[in-house]
């Protein structure tokens, strides 16, 4: 293997410190010396990494930076250096299955479709679309996800669609929604590059974007480095490079963000000429935060006083602020409630719309951004307003379809919803896309007895066998990144095209592909008798999704696979305006808050409730920001005698979701064996644990057994990654969503899985030898790991 | 008088709608949304009764007889599933909109006759039932399509 770094040892790499900008350093890791360089970007989170992929002899044999991109000046982090070897492995899945006598068997593509047309046709003859549900993903490409979208909304006319993007990043576009009246990351990543002080909410972004913590790094290895907060309830790697480290007890993410507000507002460190122009609601929301002075703060979410106040002097007084938000955040109590409070921050400083100051609710997954844009969650493509007629109607004619095919007639279907109609058997066939919701949805048993259903028709499309397909009635083999060709958006709106480097493996298919072909033989028609999908190329579905951009604030027109392959990455808003794209939204403090503009009328922060378009009337915000507040509301699990601890989950640097991926490379599961359940040096005391004990960790609603690993957290929590499911050990209980809750944030709709309570305990040493591991190598790999 | 009777009646059925919102969260438990929420719907209903409780003792004597509330005929007991599910909630809604209606007129009334608390107390009850109300509209709406078109299995 050549590489350039090893980056399981040195996860960030050598430092190169500013000089006026980012320096440029190639990252790269090759098996082979390639035949050629293929464009692409890494697709193993929402950074989106500009990165080329090396051919030989048709086969993946290596990847390195692009030098010339804006997100990465060349840099990788360990799983893109790694991660692209799943694509050769020799369990890909090949053929399509299909169930028969309870078994899976091979069948042709024929077969199979056929047998989903049919089931989708006798469904929806007795019980309209409204039988069907999809559930797709945050790693396919966009082309794919508009043809999804298009199919369900104009073919099927379902509401019933949504992505697992629900679990990561629903709450990143609910608080955009909330505040500026549509979804839109409004900075860049190259405001790092100037930023004075930077705020990072519920996100581990030194194990989660290791290339956008590079860029930190290199920041505070050069001049004027910047202030750093990290509001987070463990000490992590992220935590340990803070200037103020706020260690909140878990669910008190509310409190904390009012008592900055407070603070910085009792201090005058506001705007008042940005507020008065620009923002509606800033007398409601300083009586909410006022009731959160620093001692209540402390009482309720542990966070020192003082600690508090050195946060706010430095969020206060920075002449400009980068604020990231991820799961810490969306995935607890208040999730959107929260998230919004840092948009807050930002509106009440008149820090946005200029280099230096960003705000980005991150997205988990790399192509997460187009599931929401293109309408294949619950969204209209376009960032359009399901609650406004002319926005359905404007699709409606771009589609060539009758106003009424188009579900508007109801709210769409969050994932969570589906599963639950699908639970009561009303939702009878669900067709699952590239996700492996078995192990990464909460409260795992209750996902088995759904999928296990008999009445439930059950289609997974993926490259893999994952703990899913095993409950699948059909599964189809699916091309993957590498093996076709199309766009993604990441983060900061940058959109990457990703080129075809090799065929994919055997019978398998792209995403793309086999939503035309059930299109196609679903005989999907518009108006005039035309099939509704005329596309069937990536390009032709990108020109496509053009047309439905175009004057949304996703704008694409500007853009074209040629532009895309020139260069290495162009920022949406992208056309006559901004040809080359446009770094900043809302420079002017217009937001898209116009009632002809908005993506939605918005919703009660604590209950969900909708606003209708009358009252939004009355409101009517006309361009300006909302600043909107929320009190604390105490989570619906606590520690309790029965269950004394709390438990949250999370991510490793090593590995990405339920590691289809990285679980196959050899290094990075080398680095990163095994879930393991991480609990303080009190807590370890006090129930006589060592490190590398197995300890079982139960909840209401199952059990798991881990290796123990101590120290780096709270007393009273305990932590375990959520990676780690059974399909390649399944020998004991070991998938942090069995201990996870089934509810949700009322707004965004994204589950909880950052609080639950939970009881533990030391495993017999009897069990510790059934487990047949050795206490001694698993101790050592622990010692590696993340504290 | 009979200023007396209404502040009554907007008291008591808050009163009723706390055990309300908790009849219609357990019977819909599987529904997590709908059991939290109504559990959090319950709360404000008891603080609205709570802050209410000054007034209704100060008109206390302007009320004669027990008067006759929706509560009484609504939502004597929840039922399960989907179509219950829907009905529950619908109930919900008529018994939220009759304390809206009340405090429509009762305000008159306060403002008429120069109770600023009563005026101020009015205004609170209108404020957080008119998100009760909201939420319970937004709930019935999503729920509405599957469960008046999808057969169950
Ligand atoms: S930071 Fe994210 S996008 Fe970049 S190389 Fe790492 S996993 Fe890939």
């Amino acid at each position: 293997m050549n590489e350039s770094r090893d980056s399981i040892k040195d996860i960030w790499g050598e430092r190169t410190p500013y000089r006026e900008e980012w320096p440029v350093r190639q990252d790269q890791r090759t098996g082979e010396e390639p035949d050629k360089w293929v464009q692409s970007a890494c697709v193993l989170c929402s950074n989106g990494c500009g990165m080329d992929i090396g051919v030989k002899n048709g086969r993946i044999v290596g990847v390195r930076g692009r030098e010339g991109d804006r997100v990465n000046h060349g840099r990788l982090g360990p799983k893109g250096l790694h991660a692209w070897v799943a694509n050769n492995s020799t369990d890909r899945l090949t053929k399509p299955l299909i169930r028969r006598n309870g078994k899976l068997r091979e069948a042709t593509w024929d077969e199979a479709m056929d047998l989903i047309v049919q089931k989708s046709k006798d469904i929806i003859e007795q019980d309209t679309s409204l039988g069907l549900g999809f559930y797709t993903s945050g790693q396919l490409f966009l082309e794919e996800y508009y043809t999804l979208g298009v199919l369900g909304k104009a073919g099927l006319g379902t509401p019933h669609m949504d992505g697992n993007t629900r679990l990561c990043t629903a709450t990143s576009a609910a608080a955009l929604k909330v505040s500026f009246g549509s979804d839109g990351q409004p900075g860049s990543y190259t405001d790092l590059d100037t930023t004075d002080a930077i705020l990072h909410f519920g996100h581990n972004i030194a194990s989660q974007q290791t290339v956008l913590w590079m860029r930190i790094l290199d920041r505070l290895a050069g001049p004027n480095p910047p202030k750093i907060v990290v509001i987070d309830p463990r000490e992590t790697y992220t935590a340990e490079k803070a200037t103020v480290h706020l260690a909140l007890k878990p669910g008190t993410n509310v409190p904390v963000m009012n008592g900055i507000l407070n603070l910085i507002i009792q201090s005058g460190n506001i705007d008042k000429g940005y507020i008065e122009a620009h923002t509606t609601g800033f007398e409601e929301l300083k009586k909410i935060v006022s009731a959160w002075p620093p001692e209540r703060v402390e009482e309720v979410s542990g966070v020192p006083a003082l600690k508090l106040r050195e946060a706010a002097e430095i969020l206060g007084t920075a002449k400009s602020v980068v604020s990231t938000v991820l799961q810490g955040v969306y995935q607890s109590m208040q999730g959107t409630a929260a998230a919004v409070q840092v948009n807050n921050l930002h509106l009440i400083r008149g820090l946005i719309g200029r280099d230096g100051c960003a705000i980005y609710q991150m997205n988990g997954q790399p192509t997460a951004q187009n599931t929401r844009e293109c309408g294949a969650d619950g969204d209209l493509p376009g960032f359009r307003n399901w609650g406004n007629k002319e926005h359905v109607q404007q699709l409606a004619t771009l589609w060539n379809v009758p106003l009424d095919k188009i579900p508007h007639w109801s709210p769409p279907t969050h994932a969570m919803q589906i599963w639950r109609f699908a639970e009561s058997g009303t939702i009878k066939m669900l067709w699952i896309s590239g996700t492996n919701p078995a192990v990464s949805m909460p409260e795992l048993s209750r996902i088995r007895k759904i999928l296990k259903k008999r009445k439930l028709f059950v289609v997974v499309q993926d490259a893999f066998n994952t703990e899913t397909t095993k409950y699948a009635d059909v599964v189809l083999p699916a091309a993957i990144w590498g093996e076709k060709t199309g766009c993604f958006t990441n983060v900061d709106r940058t959109v990457h095209i990703s080129h075809k480097a090799v065929e994919p493996p055997g019978e398998a298919r792209s995403d793309l592909d086999i939503f035309l072909d059930y299109s196609r033989r679903m005989d999907f028609r518009d108006k005039d008798g035309n099939p509704l999908i005329q596309w069937t190329t990536p390009e032709e579905a990108f020109e496509a999704w053009k047309k439905c951009t175009r004057g949304r604030p996703c704008d694409y027109t500007g853009m074209s696979y040629a532009k895309l392959s020139e260069g290495s990455g162009i920022q949406w808003p992208c056309n006559e305006k901004y040809p080359y794209g446009a770094r900043h939204l809302y420079t002017d403090g217009v937001f898209n808050t116009d009632i002809n503009q908005c993506e939605t009328y918005g919703h009660d922060l604590d209950t969900g409730a909708a606003v209708t378009e009358q009252e939004y009337k009355v409101k009517n915000p006309a361009g300006k920001a909302f600043l909107k507040g929320s009190d604390y509301l105490p989570p619906h699990e606590v520690p309790d005698e029965d269950y004394p601890l709390w438990l949250t989950t999370g991510r490793i640097v090593y590995h990405f979701h339920t590691r289809t991926k990285t679980g196959r490379s050899q290094q990075l599961h080398d680095a990163a064996p095994d879930g393991y359940v991480q609990i303080s040096d009190e807590d370890a005391a006090k129930y006589g644990i060592r490190e590398g004990d197995m300890i079982t960790v139960t909840s209401r609603r199952g059990k798991v057994t881990e290796p123990a690993k101590i120290g780096g957290i709270e007393p009273g929590l305990v932590f375990i990654p959520f990676h780690y499911g059974y399909w390649d050990n399944d020998k004991r209980s070991r998938a942090a969503n069995e201990l996870t809750l089934t509810e949700w944030d009322p707004v965004s709709k994204q589950p909880y899985f950052k609080y639950a309570a939970v009881s533990i305990s030391k495993e017999e040493d009897g069990m510790l030898k059934k487990i047949g591991k050795s206490i001694e190598t698993l101790t050592e790999k622990l010692k590696l790991q993340e504290v | 008088m009979h200023i007396g009777k209404y502040i009554d009646l907007v008291h008591r059925t808050e009163k009723d709608l706390v055990d309300a919102f908790k009849v219609v969260a357990k019977a819909h438990r599987d529904e997590v949304d709908i059991e939290q929420t109504c559990l959090l719907l319950s709360s404000w209903s008891q603080q609205l009764a709570q802050i209410m409780e000054p007034v209704a003792n100060r008109y206390n004597k302007e009320n004669d007889k027990e008067p006759d509330r929706l509560t009484k005929t609504l939502l004597k007991k929840a039922r399960k599933g989907s179509m219950a599910m829907l009905r529950d909630l619908h109930d919900l809604y008529l018994i939220v909109n009759e304390v809206l209606v009340c405090c429509t007129i009762l305000k008159q009334g306060g403002t008429a006759l120069a109770d600023e608390e009563l005026v101020a107390v009015c205004e609170e009850i209108e404020q957080q039932t008119t998100r009760q109300s909201s939420w319970l509209m937004t709930r019935m709406k999503s729920a509405a399509p599957q469960t008046l078109i999808v057969a169950k299995p």
